[in-house]
């Protein structure tokens, strides 16, 4: 690995020595940002974005529900393309990334699900219906919390690496089968009753008001990623000298 | 301003339960991530540095990097 | 192909000489089938439109239960590791594995599932296309599961991990298996189901082998 660093600059932070300060730099600056874009994307929500003519008030669920399910199943892609390359390239790091990635990825799923639920109340009657969208969402956490399961009770961390990053992509081989078998499914067993995202005409200040929000949660993923990593990588690479200097340096800091 | 007054504001149109319930969950669970992911940090540096005085007399084990 | 078929002969030897592990899982399939009349009712309509998905699920739990096994033995003594080393396409004899599975696990519980199909009422069209759903679907069930066997080998809690790991990834089959039988009832016949079906058969032989293949020898390492 070590041998391609001056040839290309990417390459050079595919080493976690030289993404781990890196990562410190970039992951404040993305908390930042999610923390300005969450305050920009919670004032459109509430204080912006008029009544729903038809649902009222509830309807307000849309600017959470909506980014956190797409991020669910971004970071999924994501954590696939992650485990590709490590597979591919064997790097250390884009297995860590994937596994930085999950939790905040699962976190994500559920709160998808639990504002779907929420949602689903007083707009369907019912907390929970076998919708297609909210059948794929609980299978993707089930997804999730396998490769988590996996991940966590692998203890030889090459062994982990690897064996979550093909248990990543055939997830990711499955999800879109998943989907579609549980669309065909619904449709079958309850016809197309329930429509969740097609509100005819979705005022533009509340789709500005979804995309901010979506963008908050893109930024608040990559921050807690990067911090998670950091932490893995220091645990990873516990017997490398540069961290024990950079043990030394937090430990002075506490 | 849309909202009448603080109370309507609260109120969500007598959906309140809905909303704030979905609003309050999820940062509730951002917090907790945070608050999971500080905790890991302390430990885990708490918990290599032991290892690491412990073992400074000692060689450790060759581990290349890889 | 010698290296197919002499894994082949051996696994069902192997099988043959356990086979109290087999019955284990078929008399899981009976019991797990059994239990359902009592905790919904026993309304013959009732029984008649849940009978195809109940045997499914019984199914795909009682392909889960063996699937632990698929490795375990062979990694245990060895043999998997000498199996690795050899000049054999690792693909070949995991193949054969998988057969060995489907047929010693499968095959058995394709037996019984007419029988099981009477105590839920089904009639004799239905019983058809359900065995038939079973005898496509089930390859699958084994294709897929041989990869979470060989990602899960040796692992604390390793069955636990393994339902969690390939259960979702169950669901597609277990909705056109059970779909294929409702689909016949409702008239409109089950050919897509089973047609669908086929190309699960067809697409889980060309990728879960060399995913298979792949975690076998992260696991071994």
């Amino acid at each position: 690995m070590s041998t391609s660093e001056s040839r290309f600059n990417l390459y050079h932070y595919a080493a976690p020595q030289a993404f781990y300060p890196v990562a410190g730099k970039l992951a404040p600056v993305f908390a930042v940002i999610a923390l300005v874009l969450t305050t920009v994307g919670l004032w459109i929500s509430f204080f912006k974005a008029p009544t729903d003519a038809v649902q009222g008030e509830v309807y307000r669920i849309i600017f959470i529900h909506v980014p956190a399910a797409w991020m669910s199943m971004f970071v999924f892609l994501v954590m696939a393309f992650w485990s590709a390359i490590g597979l591919a390239m064997n790097t250390r790091l884009s297995a860590l990334m994937a596994q930085a990635l999950a939790p905040t990825g699962a976190m994500f799923c559920f709160v998808a699900l639990w504002t779907g639920a929420l949602w689903g109340r007083p707009t369907w009657g019912a907390y929970w219906v076998w919708d297609a969208r909210l059948t794929s969402q609980l299978l993707l956490l089930f997804l999730y919390l396998g490769y988590m399961a996996l991940v966590a009770a692998i203890d030889d961390p090459r062994r982990r690496d690897k064996a979550g990053a093909i248990l990543c992509l055939v997830g990711a081989v499955n999800v879109p089968i998943i989907y579609f078998s549980v669309k065909w499914w619904n449709t079958l067993h309850q016809g197309a009753s329930v429509s969740l995202t097609k509100a005819p005409s979705m005022a533009t200040i509340m789709l500005s008001g979804m995309l901010v929000m979506a963008f908050a949660a893109w930024a608040y993923t990559i921050a807690v990623a990067l911090y998670r990593v950091r932490v893995l990588i220091l645990e990873r690479e516990r017997h490398a000298d540069w961290v024990r200097g950079e043990l030394a340096r937090l430990g002075e800091a506490n | 301003m849309i909202w009448e007054s603080w109370n309507a504001f609260l109120e969500m149109g007598g959906a309140a339960q809905f909303v704030w319930g979905s609003y309050g969950v999820t940062v509730l669970l951002i917090v907790a991530e945070l608050v999971l992911l500080r905790s890991r940090r302390v430990h885990s540096t708490r918990r290599l540095s032991r290892l690491i005085r412990a073992g400074q007399g000692r060689k450790l084990p060759e581990v290349q990097g890889s | 192909m010698s290296a197919f078929s002499a894994i082949l002969r051996r696994d069902m030897l192997l099988a043959w000489r356990s086979r109290a592990d087999l019955l284990i899982s078929l008399a899981f399939f009976v019991i797990v089938g059994c239990l359902f009349p009592f905790g919904v009712g026993a309304e013959p309509n009732q029984l008649r439109a849940i009978g195809p998905g109940v045997l499914w699920v019984a199914a795909l739990l009682s392909c889960l239960l063996s699937l632990h096994r698929l490795f375990a033995q062979d990694h245990q003594d060895g043999t998997l590791e000498q199996m690795l080393l050899s000049p054999d396409p690792t693909v070949l004899w995991i193949l054969a594995k998988v057969l060995a599975h489907w047929l010693t696990t499968a095959v058995p519980l394709l037996l019984i599932t007419p029988l099981m199909a009477l105590l839920f009422d089904l009639d004799g069209g239905a019983i058809r296309v359900l065995t038939a759903s079973l005898a496509i679907g089930t390859p699958i069930l084994s294709l897929i599961g041989a990869v979470g066997a060989a990602l899960t080998l040796g692992l604390r809690g390793g069955g636990a991990l393994l339902a969690l790991l390939i259960l979702p990834l169950f669901v597609p089959v277990l909705i056109f298996g059970a779909g294929s039988v409702d689909a016949y009832l409702a008239g409109t016949g089950a050919s897509a189901h089973m047609l669908l079906l086929g190309g699960g058969v067809l697409g889980a032989l060309a990728l879960s082998p060399i995913a298979c293949a792949a975690a076998l020898r992260i696991s071994t390492e």
